[in-house]
């Protein structure tokens, strides 16, 4: 599985993402924005951070940047791409997701683990999971309450795409659980045709026990094993 | 070609939940100002641009807007010129 982790001026998750694509046995490679062509790229990974410091609106700016043009192409031809934190506010400007990422409700920056309940487990990105398995991954935003037209809402509740949903400790999306102010406890969602995911929590940083989760290991194996299953 | 500045102001959509301006209506009225009944956040951009006429400047600035400027999924925005500068 050979991966691109694209970088921003600004991103700071990416060589975590590259270390995670690493540690399930992935071939990582760091392709700066400014570079053009993902030939021979089987998975794309957009980072967290703060591209172009969050000016204008988060991911509004890395969204013009040339490699994206590429990344578009990429995920039109049925391309896995997976967007996480700054990625997914990336995923949305660029319209490869629907709706926006807007200020956290509360105003403050939320900095901890969350629960998330697996809502999809038929996607390239969850199938390692386990229908309604509670993970404990950590987020990072400031900019984390998913906003979108209420037609798009109710679509993505009709078509099940959203993948993944704060919880609290009995797996229950209630608002007490919900760190952003996200409509309906949104923390992850896919297209409509699944190959791209996007996603606030960071599952590339709940690697490694010492690190206090190995649950996002689930989401670089899954696309792991989708993609050596794939037919070539 | 002429000069002209414009003023690009961006605003959350109607119906939005704006964190910002809520913070600001509870402090405006804790300062007293009981009568303020919503308060809303936006920013505004201001543009200079060389072009054919005013029209074609602000055509141009509200297809900035569509492109990068507001997100319209989540605000709306308005263009307005500020001034005309002579020709260079």
């Amino acid at each position: 599985m050979k991966v691109a982790v694209i970088t921003f001026p600004g991103s700071n998750c990416d060589h975590d993402l590259y270390k995670a694509a690493q540690q399930v046995g992935g071939d990582a490679s760091f392709v700066w924005h400014r570079e053009r062509g993902l030939d021979g790229f089987d998975v794309v990974l957009l980072p967290g951070g703060f591209s172009y410091g969050d000016y204008l609106r988060p991911g509004a700016i890395a969204r013009m940047s040339p490699i994206m043009d590429d990344v578009m192409s990429f995920a039109k031809a049925g391309g896995p791409v997976l967007g996480i934190c700054n990625g997914f506010q990336v995923l949305c400007e660029a319209g490869l997701l629907p709706g926006a990422l807007v200020r956290n409700d509360a105003l403050k920056f939320r900095s901890h683990d969350v629960r998330l309940r697996v809502e999809r487990v038929d996607t390239l990105f969850t199938s390692d999971y386990e229908l309604g398995q509670i993970l404990r991954v950590p987020i990072a935003h400031g900019d984390g309450n998913y906003e979108a037209d209420e037609e798009t809402l109710n679509a993505l509740e009709d078509e099940g795409r959203v993948v993944f949903r704060y919880v609290d400790r009995n797996g229950e999306a209630v608002e007490s659980a919900n760190p952003n102010g996200s409509w309906h406890n949104i923390a992850g969602i896919v297209n409509e045709s699944g190959n791209v995911l996007g996603m606030m929590p960071h599952p590339e940083r709940a690697m490694e026990e010492l690190l206090g989760s190995t649950d996002g290991v689930g989401v670089f194996t899954s696309m792991m094993n989708s993609l050596s299953t794939a037919p070539a | 070609m002429s000069q002209y500045r414009l003023e690009v102001r961006v605003k959350p959509r109607p119906g939005l939940l704006d964190p910002q301006g809520k913070a600001i209506h509870h402090s405006l009225n804790s300062l007293g100002w009981d009568g303020v009944a919503d308060v809303r956040v936006g920013k505004a951009i201001y543009i200079d641009l060389e072009a054919e006429s005013a029209e074609s400047a602000i055509a141009a600035a509200e297809e900035m807007c569509r492109k990068l400027l507001a997100n319209p999924v989540t605000e709306d925005f308005a263009v307005a010129l500020e001034q005309e500068a002579a020709a260079s």
